[in-house]
């Protein structure tokens, strides 16, 4: 089979699976969902407030959802064996990881990136800034499941996995949440987001190519 | 002649652990007289400050705390990579012995810089790209010892912890960067930190000889914590063994 077909094939399983268990799915977004609307309760129903934090908000409630279903990425492949006979099979590691890592993304991300422009709105954001918050999660939420890969293949099977998982990932996913929640911004202030969107253009392009590495290297350690 | 330094030789925890042992008492000692020295030239000859008065002076412990938690970062990270690259033990065991020594002189830095802004700038805290960077720096480190901490196989804690010390290495120049920039983007900088102050040489010297001491403490713990960490390890090994029975 050609790369891209044993891609193609696994993308298919792990879409296969989350189908089977949308719960999980579901869950995450209403957490999505949740997060982004205690803000308003928290801080007080002022339309221009909300308005500023609009962006930053919804961004930093997508890191936490992103971040809750990383331990779905490898757990119960590891916990069944499927991931030892991943492992073992001639593919290189670096292919079958960054399917699954697509994979992730399609599952947690895409239905973040969905449902975030009604949080937008809620938050008083212009139609201008709707746009760019799509776009900044469009090109910063695949960063957030590439990133999380490592945290995800290190903590394998360890006590206390997910806790441990929001330590190691979440200071590394401050450049996405500043790019980010700074594209939204520049929006609404006029000052232009293509800077800002520009950098998460590059940050993406430089995990996609690095971070499978690492996450192969991080699940030979952990599987031996 | 220093090829004929046999270096092998000390990558082998026995004889490292003598060594580090001798070298020891030599840089706690040497840490002691540069802190005397130093906190005699910040308190006592250096002038004081005609816009700070005499507040400025935590710079003699916040400066050298922060250069040093920042360099032992980047030091773990080459014992870190040196471990995966060549597999030895040793580089893995430094690594893990700098990041408790690391997150402390930190967490100093940071607690300091609180201090210190208080009287100069009115507040305990601002979200200055220095400190925020260094907030996350403390963070990246807390994760380092929580993963080593989680995993009970020592081999796994080992090349986990390094990896994910490269990982954050890698990151750091993105995160400061970022950090600045959402900085200078979001609010128009109510204090700067990025004009070098002038300084009176006196301070500066001070300043330094400060750092002297903060290296050489950051080394004399970094290698009694490796020594422990080699007795813990090789606990059932022959030669801890003999070295517990001539002692006794």
């Amino acid at each position: 089979m050609s790369t891209l077909q044993i891609v193609f094939v696994l993308l298919r399983r792990e879409l296969m699976l989350a189908m089977r268990r949308r719960g999980d799915v579901l869950t995450v977004l209403f957490f999505f969902v949740i997060v982004a609307s205690l803000f308003p309760l928290g801080v007080g129903p002022d339309p221009k407030l909300l308005r500023l934090m609009g962006g930053g908000v919804v961004w930093v409630a997508a890191l936490l959802a992103a971040m809750l279903s990383l331990g779905r990425m490898f757990a119960s492949d590891y916990a069944d064996g499927t991931l030892e006979q991943l492992v073992l099979t001639p593919t290189p590691p670096v292919v079958w990881i960054t399917g699954k890592i697509l994979a992730h993304w399609l599952v947690s991300g895409v239905p973040l990136i969905l449902v975030a422009p009604v949080l937008g709105v809620q938050f008083g954001l212009s139609n201008e800034a709707l746009g760019v918050l799509v776009l900044s999660l469009l090109l910063g939420t695949p960063v957030l499941s590439l990133i999380g890969a490592i945290g995800a293949a290190l903590t394998l099977g360890l006590r206390g996995g997910g806790v441990l998982v929001s330590l190691l990932v979440l200071p590394l996913y401050i450049p996405v949440l500043i790019f980010g929640a700074g594209a939204v911004d520049g929006a609404m202030s006029g000052l232009g987001s293509e800077a800002h969107l520009s950098l998460l253009g590059s940050i993406l392009i430089l995990s996609f190519m690095l971070t499978p590495w690492a996450v192969s290297a991080a699940l030979r350690i952990s599987i031996e | 002649m220093m090829s004929s330094i046999n270096w092998y030789k000390y990558s082998s925890p026995a004889t490292f652990y003598g060594l580090a042992g001798k070298m020891i008492p030599w840089f706690y000692g040497a840490a002691a007289l540069f802190c005397v020295a130093g906190l005699y030239i910040g308190l006592f000859l250096a002038p004081t400050d005609f816009q700070q008065s005499d507040a400025y002076r935590i710079i003699f412990i916040h400066v050298p705390a922060s250069w040093m938690s920042m360099l032992i970062y980047v030091v773990m990270a080459f014992w870190a990579a040196l471990g995966l690259a060549f597999n030895t033990r040793l580089s893995f065991m430094m690594a893990s012995a700098l990041a408790p020594t690391g997150a402390m002189l930190t967490f100093v830095s940071l607690w300091t810089g609180a201090l210190w802004g208080k009287p100069t700038w009115g507040a305990w805290w601002v979200w200055d790209a220095r400190l925020t960077s260094e907030l996350i720096l403390f963070f990246l480190y807390l994760g380092f010892m929580a993963l080593q901490a989680a995993i009970d196989d020592p081999r796994r804690a080992d090349r986990a912890g390094a990896l994910i010390a490269l990982v954050g290495v890698v990151n750091v120049p993105i995160i400061y960067f970022s950090v600045r920039w959402w900085n200078t983007l979001h609010q128009g900088a109510s204090v700067s930190m990025t004009k070098a102050p002038s300084m009176a040489t006196i301070m500066l010297v001070g300043m330094l000889v400060m750092a002297l001491a903060a290296w050489m403490y950051a080394i004399a713990a970094a290698l009694s914590r490796a020594r422990s960490i080699i007795l813990e390890r090789e606990k059932n090994s022959q030669w801890v063994a003999q070295m517990v029975e001539a002692e006794a």
